[in-house]
Order: structure tokens, then sequence, then C-alpha cells
């Protein structure tokens, strides 16, 4: 297997007096087809791993490659297509834009990759029939139940074909029938040889998962692959 | 299955089969490793697209949209308006002059050296139209008397309108037309028949020659009798004091009014061409004795004087358009610095999407740009529109030069844009990490 993800000794500092030490030098390795859960109380730094991962901000020690791209010296337009064609984002309030139906949120997960019109939304129309929304493709969010959108934001997370799910407290705003749903389904993609990369701070969303990485401090303090190994 | 996440820069070549059941990445990992920042690409945005996505903020805020562009709509029609309507103006009189030419001239006694009133010779008529190019020269002279409804009418109660007397041939120099009946002769220079001008027969209360009615003229002393209104004048922008006037012939007022023949307004008529010669003899054929007690002016210029003091306040109220518009732009700036707070999700996830800062720079822009363009165009029929009724009331001809319309419109753009900038660069600069968190 080949790595997705790799982060060697990763501390991003946030600027202030005194600085405030998110990460604190993380080293994690991710497989292609890997199933992870980062887990950790508020303050421990995963949502800033979450960022980091994201290419939404850079680090600011130590070396980042996701799909093989280093995101350390790439400049804003580079970093934004690593995340628009490396990473697919699945976030706890689902941001769907609202204003916009189920196609056309969707779609939008092609449209700064400069595809057609068209095309973005004939592949939108299959990424919704793959999570179960084929009926509902021209409901706005608003119409939509919290478990619906947040199949709608899968589906846009996947309609680049990403190197890396990354879901942000995927089941943080359901109940826990569709929370269950929505983990069923992110198994499913992991099955089918997707890599997952989940961020929660709960630990039995954590227990279901192949791999845990347990974070403290801005440190990784536990990773159940690290003791299997 | 191609390179796709793993090489592809830009290549979303065919969809594997199942867009996620099959991630495409696995056969080239081992390339992967290999892949550098040059390969990654950039994210693009095609224009078509921008313009769409721009337009969604606006679609999901109908209300706020409409009003928000109506402050621009109001400000392009005032100017829309300001400029038709001066146009359609301008139209009309220009149209008005081409129709009454530029051929006539008007001779008037003025003051002597001393300050007195001068009066031109009683044969001044009849030299003027010796005057090689004139074509017409006729003359009209005030007669002391006035004219009323009827006898009963106290005699104080002229209603402004003068009683004169004119040649036959006055209102072919003036080019005036008749509204109603017809005009004093030569056949019958005796007979008490009157012509009135257009405002005198409206003071009097009489529309039309057809039911033959009659006014009742007195001299200073009182002693009146009835006259017969044979025409009724319509306005005559050239000669405006005939729009007052009862016009009666010389003749008539020679015999009941001891009128002169001395020409109180002298209307000369010739060759638009000629005229600047015949100006220049004019006085001096006239009133060989003191041609510097001749007042010679060319009614024309008037005319085209107007249209072109319309030009002045036609400038100030397209000022105040202006401002109209600039306040309209303020309006767009307010608004879209509210709605960059109200979408920091969008604004995030669309980072999160790809779109680089450029991308939402170009969304927000798009935006106001928009908003402004949709106000504008319906600023430029709401112009047009009321230049329509405006004109139409007017009985004048409409004119909305395309310019205007195509300027409205531009200018509308411009403002939108200018209004976005500042806007559009917080949504820009706004970090995607943390716009993608709840505050």
């Amino acid at each position: 297997m080949t790595a997705v993800l790799e982060l060697h000794g990763v501390v991003k500092e946030y600027p202030g007096s005194p600085p405030i030490r998110a990460l604190a030098g993380v080293d994690l390795t991710v497989d292609s087809g890997e199933f992870v859960v980062v887990v950790g109380p508020s303050g421990s730094g995963k949502s800033t791993l979450m960022n980091i991962v994201g290419a939404l901000q850079r680090p600011s020690e130590g070396t980042v490659r996701i799909d093989g791209v280093s995101t350390s010296s790439l400049r804003d337009g580079r970093l934004s297509a690593v995340r628009g064609r490396r990473i697919g984002f699945v976030f706890q309030q689902f941001h769907l834009i609202e204003g916009m139906t189920a196609l056309e949120n969707v779609s939008d997960g092609l449209l700064y990759a400069g595809v057609k019109r068209r095309q973005r939304a004939e592949r939108a129309k299959e990424a919704l029939k793959m999570v179960g929304l084929g009926d509902r493709m021209t409901h706005r969010p608003g119409a939509l139940s919290g478990g619906e959108r947040q199949r709608v934001a899968i589906a846009r997370a996947l309609i680049a074909d990403p190197a890396i799910v990354l879901a942000d407290e995927p089941t943080g705003n359901l109940d826990s029938a569709n929370g269950a749903a929505i983990m069923a389904l992110l198994h499913d993609l992991n099955q089918a040889g997707r890599t997952v990369v989940l961020i929660t701070h709960d630990r039995d969303i954590a227990a279901s998962a192949p791999r845990q990485v347990a974070m403290r401090d801005g440190l990784i303090v536990d990773d159940s692959k690290s003791i299997a190994a | 299955m191609t390179g796709m996440s793993g090489t592809g820069d830009i290549a979303f070549a065919p969809m594997p089969g199942l867009p996620f059941a099959e991630p495409s990445s696995n056969g080239d990992r081992d390339h992967a490793t290999t892949v550098t920042a040059a390969t990654v690409g950039k994210s693009r945005l095609r224009p078509s697209d921008a313009v769409r996505v721009g337009s969604v903020g606006l679609r999901t805020r109908p209300l706020r949209t409409l009003l928000t562009a109506l402050g621009i709509a109001i400000g392009i029609a005032a100017m829309i308006a300001v400029v038709g309507i001066s146009a359609s103006s301008r139209a009309d009189l220009l149209a008005q002059i081409d129709d009454l030419g530029t051929g006539l001239l008007r001779a008037a006694p003025g003051q002597s050296m001393f300050g007195d009133q001068s009066t031109l010779p009683e044969i001044a008529r009849a030299t003027a139209s010796r005057i090689g190019p004139v074509t017409d020269a006729a003359g009209l002279t005030y007669a002391t008397a006035t004219v009323r409804r009827t006898d009963y009418i106290d005699d104080g109660e002229t209603g402004g309108i003068a009683v004169v007397a004119a040649d036959p041939n006055l209102l072919a120099a003036t080019r005036t037309n008749l509204a109603s009946g017809r005009y004093l002769d030569e056949s019958s220079p005796d007979v008490p028949n009157v012509v009135l001008g257009f405002d005198a027969a409206r003071r009097l209360g009489i529309k039309s020659t057809d039911t033959h009615p009659r006014v009742w003229i007195a001299d200073s002393e009182g002693l009146g009798q009835w006259f017969d209104v044979i025409g009724i004048l319509e306005e005559s922008p050239l000669a405006p004091e005939l729009d007052s006037a009862a016009i009666m012939g010389y003749g008539v007022a020679d015999a009941l009014y001891e009128t002169t023949t001395s020409p109180s307004t002298l209307f000369v008529r010739a060759e638009p061409s000629q005229i600047e010669a015949v100006r220049n003899v004019l006085a001096r054929s006239v009133y060989p004795e003191a041609p510097n007690e001749v007042d010679v002016s060319r009614p024309s210029d008037a005319l085209e004087a107007r249209a072109k003091t319309d030009a002045a306040l036609r400038n100030l109220l397209l000022g105040l358009g202006a401002v109209a518009l600039l306040v309209g732009g303020v309006g767009i700036t307010n608004v879209m610095v509210i709605s960059v707070l109200e979408r920091r999700g969008e604004i995030g996830v669309r980072r999160a999407l790809g779109a680089g800062r450029r991308h939402i720079l170009t969304q927000f822009l798009a935006e106001a740009g928009l908003l402004s363009f949709l106000g504008g165009t319906a600023g430029c029929a709401l112009g047009a529109g009321v230049t329509a009724i405006y004109a139409h009331q007017r009985g004048w001809v409409l004119d909305v030069p395309i310019a205007a319309l195509a300027g409205g419109a531009g200018v509308a753009l411009a403002v939108g844009l200018l209004a976005g900038v500042s806007p559009a660069i917080r949504a820009a600069r706004l970090d995607p990490a943390e716009a993608i968190r709840p505050a």
C-alpha cells in the first residue's frame, strides 16, 4: 500500500503572546484505502490537524504530503487546487449552499476544476443516486432532512474523485439513527477502496473504526496501528 | 484506468464507472510519489460559471436584490429620462426651426440717442420689400383700441390682448398657420374683420370661426363696433406677439382708430443663405436717416439659444442623477458587506471545494456587477418609459439616444463592480479554515 497522506514533524503555531502551539510535532502516515479516525477532546489539536490534512492551512514546521504533493510551499492557487481535487470534505454543519438544489450543490464539487456544466450535472446525478438521493435532486437544502443533507454533502465530496475523504464530526448534527446510517455509508465507501479520515471527539464512533489515532495537547498519544504493528 | 488523482493535473477523464465505488488512484500509487507541485495545476472557474455563481446569492434573497437594484435603477432612470427628455425637446425645437426656417428677420424701432422711443418711417414696409433677396416684408402696427367679447364688459378688461393692424402677407412672412377660418386679404380692406392670435382667441373664449363669432372693438374714447372673427391662428413661435393680438387690416385701422402705417414691428423674410446680407442693409434701407435707431434681430436665434440653454439645465439634472447613482452604489457596497458576513460558511466551503482567493473575489464582484447591471437595465427601461410618456404629452418626437441607454447600462455595471471591490476583497481574504467553522 502507498501513502496518500504523510505528515512528518508537523508543528502549527498561531500567532499571539504567547503563541499558541496547536500541533506540537505530529507524524502520521495514512495509506491508500485506510479508514482512520482521529479522536480527541476539544483543544487536543484535532481541528488544526484537519486544517493541515485538508490543505486549508500550511504547517508552521514539518512536511505534509497529500497524495504525493507537498503543501508547505504551495501558493493559494495551487493549494486550493489540492483541496478541490485531492480532498473531499464532509462537515458537521453540512455546509450546503442555500438557494441551490441538491444537484447544483453536488455539481459545485467540480466547479473549480473547470469541468463543463453539463458534465458536472451528469456526474452529480450519478453521485446523488449512489448516496440514495436520486429522488431528491431538485430539492433545496431547506427541504431535506439532516441525514439527507449530509448525504448530499458526501456526494459532493466524492464527485471530484478525491484521494482522501476528510470528515469532520460528520454525525455531530444528526440523531443516532441518521448518524449510524452516515457512518455505514462511510464504511461502505471505505470497503469500496476509498481512503477515509474522520475526526471526532466521540469515542463510540472511534471504536467502530479499523484504525484509531488519539490526540491530546497537540500530539498523537495513541495510534492503534503502531500498537498492532 | 488512467491516472486521475495520481497524475492528472486538470485531467478529468471520464468517471470511473461509479463515481466513488472504486477510487481511481490505486493503480498509480507508485507514480503518485513523484507528483510535484507543478503538476497539481490550478483551480479555474469558467466565465459562464462565474456569472452563474454570482447570481446564486441574488436568487436566494430576491427582495434584498430588488431593493438594492432599485437604488441603481432610480439613478439610471433619472439620468436616462433627463437625457431623453432633453434630447426629445431639442429634436422638437430643431424640427420647429427646420419647419419655420431661419430666414426671418425682425426690425423694430429702438431708441434715439436721447433715449426717446423712435418710430420707423411710414414707407419702411415698402423699402424693405425692395431689398433684393427679400421675399416678404410685412408690417405690424399697434392700434389704440381694446377688444372684448361684448360691449357689456368693462373696457378695462382687455385681457392683455393688443389690437394691431397688419399686412396680408404677415402669415407668409412669419410662417404662422391658421387654426381655423381664413386670414385677412386685400379684397376687402375696409370691412371690419379681425383675426385672433392663439392666446387671444383662448382668452376671449372663441374656439372656432364656424359659429361666426363677433368681438367688440372700441377706440380710446369708448366708441366701438362689432368685428367678425374670420380666423384664428395657431401659436407663432417666431412672432410670439401675434399670439396675444387681434389683427385687422391697415385700412380699417386707419379709418376707425387713425392707426399710422409706421410699423411697430417689421417682419422680413429672405433666403436663409442671404440672410446675413439682408441683415447688414436692413436698418439702413428702412430708416436711412437713423439706422442706429432700428433694432434688427433674428427670431430663430432665440429658438436655437433655447436648444442650447437646455444643456445647462440638463447637466444639472444629470448631476442629480449621478448623485442618486452614487447613493445606489453605496447601497450595493453595504449589502455586499452584509452578504459576505452572512455567507462566511459558503465562502469556506467554496474554498474547500477548490476555489482560490481570486475565484471568491470574482464571485462577489460578479454578484455586485450583476446586481447593478440588473438595476441599470431596469433603470434604462424606466427612464425611456418616462421620456416616452412625457414626449407624448408634449407632442414631441421621442428621441432617446441609444448611446445614453448603452452608457446607462455600462455606467451601472461599472458602479456595481466598483462598489463590489472592497467587500469582494474582504471575502477573498477570509481564511478558509476560519470561514468554514461556525463563529
